[in-house]
């Protein structure tokens, strides 16, 4: 029983330290502050969910059920959080003037899909205007 | 393994700071501000369970709180240059 819970929350463990690095290389390596975000939403809900997980197969086995309540509180505030400030970091480069990286150089279908520029996003444009 | 976990998660955050310190735009350094505080918040869970200190959890529980109300603040002030407290929002305009 004591080897099977070592081996498991040892896999879980070992699998979030992996995306944790890989996150944190993708973080060092990506173009823009767009596809930065792609590796941070990996280590937030991966390598952070596998490692509580393996956390939590250790107080599962020990029965201490309040510690597994509370890996499991913050597995999931993490989960509800991570998305709305990638998506409000994301809005806020649009909108302060920030290219998305592409291949030809510019990113102006990106920006009018977000309605960062053109007669459709004309609120969004005073906004992001303002501030500069 | 806990601990090459605790030290996986500290190579990760060096190369995060990495990001932070070098990144061109402000929204680079507030990606990775966050990206650290999400780590800070496993590695304080870490820790706890490697001192046999469960408690710990509940200060990784309110350091996320924190850090996401952080982010939004910060991401709000670059954005608009004032969190609110000034001017009308019609002033704005």
């Amino acid at each position: 029983m004591q080897t099977l819970v070592d081996a498991l929350s040892g896999a879980l463990l070992a699998g979030g330290a992996f995306f944790l690095l890989a996150g944190a290389l993708g973080m060092v390596r990506l173009p823009d502050v767009f596809t930065r975000m792609h590796a941070g939403g990996m280590t937030d809900t991966m390598g952070a969910g596998m490692v509580l997980a393996g956390l939590a197969v250790h107080s599962l086995a020990s029965e201490h059920w309040g510690v597994t309540a509370r890996l499991v509180l913050i597995l999931g505030f993490l989960w509800f959080t991570s998305p709305i400030a990638t998506h409000a970091v994301a809005k806020a480069a649009l909108s302060g003037g920030v290219r998305p990286f592409t291949l030809d150089g510019n990113g102006d279908d990106a920006r009018a899909m977000a309605g960062g520029e053109g007669p459709a996003g004309s609120a969004t444009a005073a906004k992001g205007g303002a501030s500069s | 393994m806990i601990v090459a976990t605790a030290a996986a998660l500290l190579a990760a955050m060096t190369l995060v700071m990495c990001r932070a310190l070098m990144g061109p735009t402000a929204y680079d350094r507030v990606l990775a501000l966050n990206n650290i505080g999400t780590k800070t918040v496993v590695l304080i869970a870490v820790l706890g369970f490697l001192n046999g200190r469960p408690e710990f959890l509940d200060l990784a529980l309110v350091y996320a709180l924190i850090n996401f109300i952080g982010t939004i603040a910060v991401l709000k002030y670059i954005e608009y240059g004032d969190l609110g407290a000034g001017s009308p929002p019609e002033g704005r305009g």
